[in-house]
């Protein structure tokens, strides 16, 4: 788009598909942050009085925002940190040549198309149940305790499961950047005298940079929403133990019938969502105009 | 130092044999250039020298030691690549270090080689630059800038001009050369342009499909190519071959005759029809049709020869520079 008036026929040909995206995104938004401002409970009917600042309030102050917050942050980084070590390693062993790589690759992917509800309970009852699951059977044939996955380390149970959805992602999208990588650079680095890890460290991974801050800013803003998961496993518990900010939004509106201090809970889901969002932008948006 | 000997080396894909065993031997300094028609196995030959590909049979030998089986960092050589093959995430002066950062040598040392090879190459003024920032020339250079500063054995080039303007290649291939006298160090040097291959090389090796068909100078390939394969190969505009009763009138299969060794006048044994006019200026290349004996046949003239197209012209072979071919192509003596 390199003249004006081509610039400006662009401007013209998107704005529909702009406008459209904006009422779409807009309206919801407007009504969240009406309603966050009402006194507004669904088991008290009629009145929805203007309420200030009182939902946000006590939506903040309730123990269990700062143990949500926490959860939500804990979630989001230990998938990221599996899911991006992990397809780099998977990435890099499925980019050599092999018997059956077509198979593999199907079968890696795979579990991304698995939905999440599905996933978990297949986690829940044939792996991770202590009695009938396979990791306690494992367990108990060879003389150890079983663990009691959601009862003693239930985030890391979520966060495994979690991954498990997401690694095929980030597997994807690296083994993709990595095939793109010029063969001849590797070379080149290895008459240099590079060994396989400073090829890795010098020519591999400064080229997956920017796919890898992909792989991290699309994943993150999937991962701060993760509700199924925690529903049907644990129900946000033990206690609040897996609670995050999008499963505390929930207990709040649908299960305590508050929809103005479920609205709050949203507005400052939104608001923590774009800081992230800024941050990692920061952090890692430097690898996108490199 | 850095002479290299291939004893009956050979490689396979699978079961494609591309390289059969052949032998060949460099010394210490030469320039050597490997060319061939496009398939022929010679970048194939200079990724088994460098060690970039595992011979199937055979041994290499690099100052006289076996290195068969050593890794390529280890053989002391040197390679640029057609695409260059530079780090695009590093500024010039990074990719240039970096074979010198890989072998752990102090800081101190590094800056001044690089600095040194910046100076010879004429890239001083773009030493913080990326390679995106760089015309194709000055990442030639680069490339090259990141082989010397090992001080290698020997250099390996594959095709490096190919991405280069007409105009860019002939001064590169000048560099190229004076780089040579002044370092000293063998070069083997792959192209298929048999133009640079006759004004760089000490010596030519011509390949096709993976068989040497003539190793030697430049000039004893023009002058006394051994088959006809090579006879065609160098020199350009292409040695004109005549069959039939022409050749058994000089007790042979086929005779050759270059373009230049073939005079244009009034009168004379052959006489042809002139077709297209190739006007370089110095040379006019002519084809000449209906001569019975090749079409076209290609005669070099001097600029001022003025004949136009459809005109009858008559020409005088050099009897002593045409070259005589059995039925396999070989040459007779
Ligand atoms: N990795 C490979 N697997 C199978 N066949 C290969 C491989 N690399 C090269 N070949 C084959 O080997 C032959 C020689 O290839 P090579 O690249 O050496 O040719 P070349 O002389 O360098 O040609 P060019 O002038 O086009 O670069 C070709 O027929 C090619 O198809
Ligand atoms: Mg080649």
């Amino acid at each position: 788009m390199a003249t004006k008036a081509s610039r400006s026929a662009a401007r013209l040909m998107i704005s529909p598909a702009v406008l459209l995206l904006l009422g779409w995104m807009l309206v919801p938004l407007c009504l969240t942050i009406y309603f966050s401002f009402l006194r507004y409970n669904l088991l008290q009917i009629g009145e929805t009085p203007f309420a200030g600042w009182e939902n946000y309030y006590w939506f903040v102050t309730d123990p269990s925002f700062n143990a949500a917050i926490k959860n939500t942050l804990v979630l989001v980084g230990g998938v990221l940190a599996i899911t991006t070590i992990g397809g780099l390693f998977a990435a890099i062993l499925l980019d050599r040549p092999m018997f059956g790589t077509g198979i593999i690759r199907i079968m890696v992917i795979a579990p991304f198309f698995v939905m999440p509800t599905v996933s978990a309970l297949v986690w829940k009852n044939m792996f991770m149940n202590p009695v009938n699951g396979i990791f306690g059977r494992i367990a108990t044939s060879l003389g150890f305790q079983p663990i009691d996955f959601f009862g003693q380390i239930p985030l890391a149970s979520i966060i495994m499961i979690v991954s498990w959805t997401w690694l095929p992602f980030a597997t994807l999208i690296l083994l993709t950047a990595l095939q793109s990588l010029d063969q001849e650079q590797l070379e080149a680095a290895e008459m240099d005298g590079a060994g396989w890890w400073s090829r890795f460290w010098f020519i591999m991974l400064p080229h997956l940079a920017r796919a890898i801050t992909v792989v991290i800013l699309i994943q993150t803003i999937f991962l701060l929403s993760i509700f199924a998961e925690i529903l049907v496993t644990t129900n946000g518990g033990p206690g609040t133990a897996t609670t995050n900010l999008t499963y505390l939004i929930y207990v709040s509106s649908l299960l305590q019938f508050d929809v103005g201090m479920g609205s709050a809970g949203g507005v400052i889901a939104i608001i923590l969502a774009n800081i992230v969002a800024i941050f990692l932008m920061r952090m890692i948006g430097k690898n996108l105009d490199a | 130092m850095g002479q290299i000997q291939l004893k009956q080396i050979s490689k396979s894909f699978g079961d494609v044999e591309v390289i059969p065993p052949l032998d060949l031997h460099i010394e210490d300094g030469e320039f050597v250039v490997f060319v061939g028609p496009s398939g022929c196995g010679k970048s194939t030959l200079l990724r088994l020298i460098a060690g970039l590909e595992d011979v199937t049979s055979g041994s290499i030998k690099i100052d006289g030691n076996d290195a068969t089986a050593t890794p390529p960092a280890k053989r002391g050589l040197a390679m640029v690549f057609q695409s260059y093959a530079l780090y695009p995430h590093m500024s010039v002066r990074k990719n240039i270090a970096f074979p010198l950062k890989m072998a752990k040598m102090d800081q101190g040392e590094i800056d001044k080689r690089v600095t040194d090879a910046a100076g010879v190459l004429n890239l001083t003024d773009y030493i913080d630059r990326r390679p995106s920032q760089l015309s194709g020339g000055q990442r030639q250079r680069v490339a090259i800038g990141r082989a010397i500063v090992r001080e290698p054995a020997a250099f390996l080039f594959d095709e490096p001009l190919s991405n280069l303007d007409a105009a860019l290649r002939v001064g590169m291939r000048l560099e190229i050369s004076e780089l040579h006298k002044r370092l000293d160090t063998t070069m083997i040097y792959v192209t298929h342009d048999q133009v640079e291959a006759m004004t760089m090389a000490d010596k030519i090796v011509v390949l096709q499909s993976g068989v040497i068909e003539q190793v030697g100078s430049p000039l004893e390939l023009y002058q006394a190519p051994r088959n006809k394969f090579v006879a065609g190969f160098i020199g350009s505009p292409k040695m004109n071959f005549i069959e039939d009763a022409e050749a058994q009138k000089h007790g042979a299969h086929a005779i050759g005759i270059r373009p230049e060794h073939i005079e244009v006048g009034d009168s004379g044994p052959w006489k042809g029809v002139v077709g297209v006019a190739e006007h370089l200026g110095s040379d006019t290349f002519f084809h000449i049709h209906d001569t019975g004996l090749a079409d076209p046949l290609t005669v070099r003239a001097s600029g001022e020869v003025a004949f136009s197209y459809g005109d009858t012209i008559h020409l005088t072979p050099r009897e002593d520079r045409i070259h005589r071919f059995d039925e396999r192509g070989m040459r007779i003596a």
